[in-house]
């Protein structure tokens, strides 16, 4: 019989195995912690000190250092998830599956601090806390959808089945996603449209910009630091019969 | 530097409240994401340990 074909790149297959995975991720982490901090600090020094004010909303508009990213973050993990999900559903690849399950809480707070944020800079700004509004329900959707992901796989006793059952959720809760990012457009809103956009360039100038860019990226280092801890955490346990598992901790 | 003194950089022009507590809300999210899964790893390496010694002695 021939050869069967490979469709993807080698590392696709070899992230099939729980200890490569393990191993691989444990020599990028300090990498992305140390790059997390330094964008981090940066960033909220410059939003905080050096970034201009608003000319229209003064100071409260700093806040968009953290919501922006923070909203960025909750909407690119959960499609994360649901990657990761369909992926263990169509290669049956437990690792897909656990790096599904550590996204659900690292998201579900990012949607809470990005409506949290949203809230405390509508105060100043539209005068309320909470608005019905297409942006800020898609948002709140989003929250639940984890939440339910979350609920969904401590449920269910088997870890095969819970992992199919919160991919096919995951998966169905994607459409969620283009009605988050086209609610602006596609209601009478008071949420402000994108601020970065691939097409165009920014509306604000570039001393505000560029620390909100370093911040998005700041935040996704720090995302690739919290996922690949539990992701790590949930192999150990996962293959805690394995041979090679037990040296490490007898290594330990 | 947006601000002349450090009272005006707590103010925040009025809203220093909105700013500061929108920034310790991120600190404690990300803080949290990053303690939880150390703690987890603790936790599980300690009752790894535990259990492998447990089948080490009576086999």
């Amino acid at each position: 019989m021939a050869e069967k074909k490979q469709w993807m790149p080698r590392w696709f297959y070899q992230l099939a195995s729980p200890r490569w995975s393990y191993e691989i991720m444990g020599k990028l982490l300090p990498w992305f912690a140390v790059t997390a901090l330094v964008l981090l600090v940066s960033g909220i020094v410059w939003a905080l000190a050096f970034a201009p004010q608003d000319y229209q909303q003064g100071n409260s508009f700093r806040i968009i250092y953290i919501h922006v990213p923070s909203a960025i973050l909750a909407q690119s993990c959960y499609m994360m998830m649901a990657v990761a999900g369909a992926i263990g559903l169509i290669w049956k690849m437990k690792v897909a599956d656990m790096v599904a399950k550590s996204c659900a809480p690292i998201g579900a707070t990012m949607a809470i601090l990005a409506l949290a944020t949203g809230a405390i800079w509508g105060k100043p700004t539209w005068g309320s806390w909470w608005v019905w509004d297409a942006r800020l329900t898609s948002m709140l959707i989003l929250l639940f959808l984890y939440l339910g992901v979350i609920a969904l796989n401590s449920a269910i006793e088997s870890e095969a089945t819970a992992a199919q059952a919160t991919a096919v959720l995951s998966l169905v809760g994607l459409v969620n996603i283009p009605i988050i990012k086209y609610s602006v457009e596609w209601w009478n809103t008071l949420h402000q449209p994108a601020t970065f956009t691939l097409t165009e360039r920014p509306a604000m100038p570039a001393e505000m910009w560029v620390p909100l860019l370093i911040m998005v990226i700041g935040f996704y280092c720090f995302f690739a630091v919290s996922l690949m801890m539990r992701t790590r955490n949930e192999i150990v346990h996962r293959e805690r019969r394995a041979r090679w598992v037990r040296e490490l901790i007898e290594k330990q | 530097m947006s601000f002349d003194s450090f009272s005006e950089f707590i103010a925040m022009g009025g809203h220093g409240f909105y700013v500061w507590l929108s920034y310790a809300i991120a600190l404690v999210l990300i803080v949290i994401n990053l303690v939880s899964p150390v703690m987890r790893r603790k936790k599980l390496f300690a009752e790894l340990v535990r259990r492998f010694r447990r089948e080490s002695r009576n086999p």
